[in-house]
């Protein structure tokens, strides 16, 4: 075999493997949640919850987001099951009234404005079109933090392939163009 | 899909050169609204932030005939072959479709400063420094309007964080339009003279469409062509001229770039 295609074989297959690989792991700091959380278990049968019951919207029409630990504590008075994490949950947060330090996947940086509002109440959209199976999720992944920007890796960029999760600005406007809003950069900026 | 812009707006506003004395509470209000930072110490009448600019002028003659006009100039939102967003290299400028606002994006802004050359009104400003905030005073910033950085362009956008929560003010209750009023810049809220009048231009019974169809209104530099949507009214036919006289607003003392 030619050896001059084997070395650029070599190289090129180190070097993507560098790129996708490794860079990836230097930028994105990976940190995990405090605490686990099934939300499977939580809308299952047996449980019976919908996604508005804990994440609502206040009477002013504002999305409250995630929910306090006080809304928790509804339940989690005391342990239900044997979890060690529902263990964690009502001696560390529920018992002092400390709200859990999660670390949200989809938080915006300061110059977007978005609302639940627009997007749910008038569009009538579902939670999974812009979350995913979220809310049908086993356990929460670890959360990438971009070590430059400090904003979550769900937020912003695109790989080469063209693949992207979560919740980036190429989202929202291949959304917005295929219902047909006009947009303005200030729609979603401010 | 219903959405709350889907009706066309025209946002302008009429300010009333004969009321204006001023006192500058636009200014201020302008600044607190927008989160525009303390003039660092450097700052000069050229390099400073002010999205809107109290200008006076004077007709030059002696006492007793002597007179003052104070022209309050914001971003003239100018809807014909918009001269920032023609130039600019990044679009980071855009003229909004549902509400004619022309916003500007300091995240998306390179700092060429080209569009600052560009406007006819000197309305947009340069942030030479980064903000820095008195001890205490970074709890009073605005969460609707972000914060800009260093080596960016900023301006009036119709204080665009409170056409935000008019919205949402008018979703909550289940409308998808806003009505007339629902939605008014600082400027226009803190102004003690009654002197700037908000709305849509396109509503030819609002208050502001009326005001601009009268025989004494008219925009700066008209004759330009860009169509702004910022209409001036006043009585006094020297004030007009001025507004005309291109000679006499690049006087240097009277402008800042």
């Amino acid at each position: 075999m030619n050896r001059g295609l084997l070395f650029f074989a070599a190289g090129l297959l180190a070097a993507l493997g560098i790129g996708w690989m490794g860079f990836p792991r230097m930028l994105y700091e990976r940190i995990d949640q405090p605490l686990q959380f099934s939300h499977r278990v939580h809308t299952s049968e047996k449980v019976g919850l919908k996604c508005d019951d804990c994440h609502a919207f206040r009477s002013d029409g504002s999305f409250a987001g995630i929910p306090s630990v006080s809304k928790c504590a509804e339940c989690h008075a005391a342990p239900l099951t044997a979890s060690a994490d529902e263990k964690l949950l009502v001696e560390k947060y529920i018992v002092p009234g400390e709200e859990i330090p999660w670390r949200v996947y989809s938080r915006q940086p300061d110059n977007t404005y978005f609302s639940h509002l627009f997007h749910v109440r008038q569009a009538r959209l579902k939670c999974d079109e812009c979350h995913g199976s979220h809310g049908s999720s086993e356990s929460l992944r670890e959360f990438q933090r971009n070590r430059l920007s400090g904003y979550s890796r769900d937020i912003w960029g695109q790989n080469i392939a063209g693949f992207s999760r979560g919740m980036k600005m190429t989202e929202c406007s291949r959304c917005h163009a295929a219902r047909g809003r006009s947009d303005a950069c200030l729609d979603c900026h401010k | 899909m219903t959405t709350p812009t889907q009706k066309k707006s025209r946002y302008g506003m009429v300010i009333d050169l004969d009321r204006c004395n001023g006192c500058g509470a636009c200014m201020m209000a302008c600044a607190v609204e927008n989160n525009v930072p303390p003039a660092h110490r450097e700052a000069t009448d050229r390099t400073g932030i002010t999205w809107l600019r109290v200008y006076r002028f004077n007709n030059g003659l002696k006492f007793p005939n002597n007179r003052s006009v104070f022209v309050p100039v914001p971003c003239q939102q100018c809807g014909r072959e918009t001269p920032c967003v023609s130039v600019c290299p990044q679009q980071a400028v855009d003229v909004d479709p549902a509400t004619g606002v022309v916003g500007q994006m300091p995240e998306r802004c390179l700092g060429c400063r080209y569009c600052m050359a560009a406007c006819p009104y000197h309305a947009r400003y340069f942030n030479w420094w980064d903000a820095v905030w008195p001890p205490g005073m970074e709890k009073t910033l605005n969460p609707d309007v972000s914060t800009r950085m260093r080596g960016v362009v900023e301006k009036c956008n119709f204080c665009h964080g409170r056409l935000h929560a008019a919205r949402e003010r008018a979703a909550a209750a289940g409308r998808d339009t806003l009505q007339p009023g629902e939605y008014v810049p600082a400027c226009v809220e803190a102004c003690p003279a009654r002197a700037i009048v908000f709305g849509d231009l396109n509503d030819e019974t609002s208050e502001v469409a009326r005001l601009a169809r009268r025989p004494e209104a008219f925009r700066m530099l008209e004759q330009l062509g860009t169509e702004p949507k910022i209409y001036y009214l006043t009585r006094q036919s020297w004030v007009r001229k001025v507004s005309e006289d291109e000679v006499q607003m690049a006087r240097k003392d009277q402008t800042h770039g």
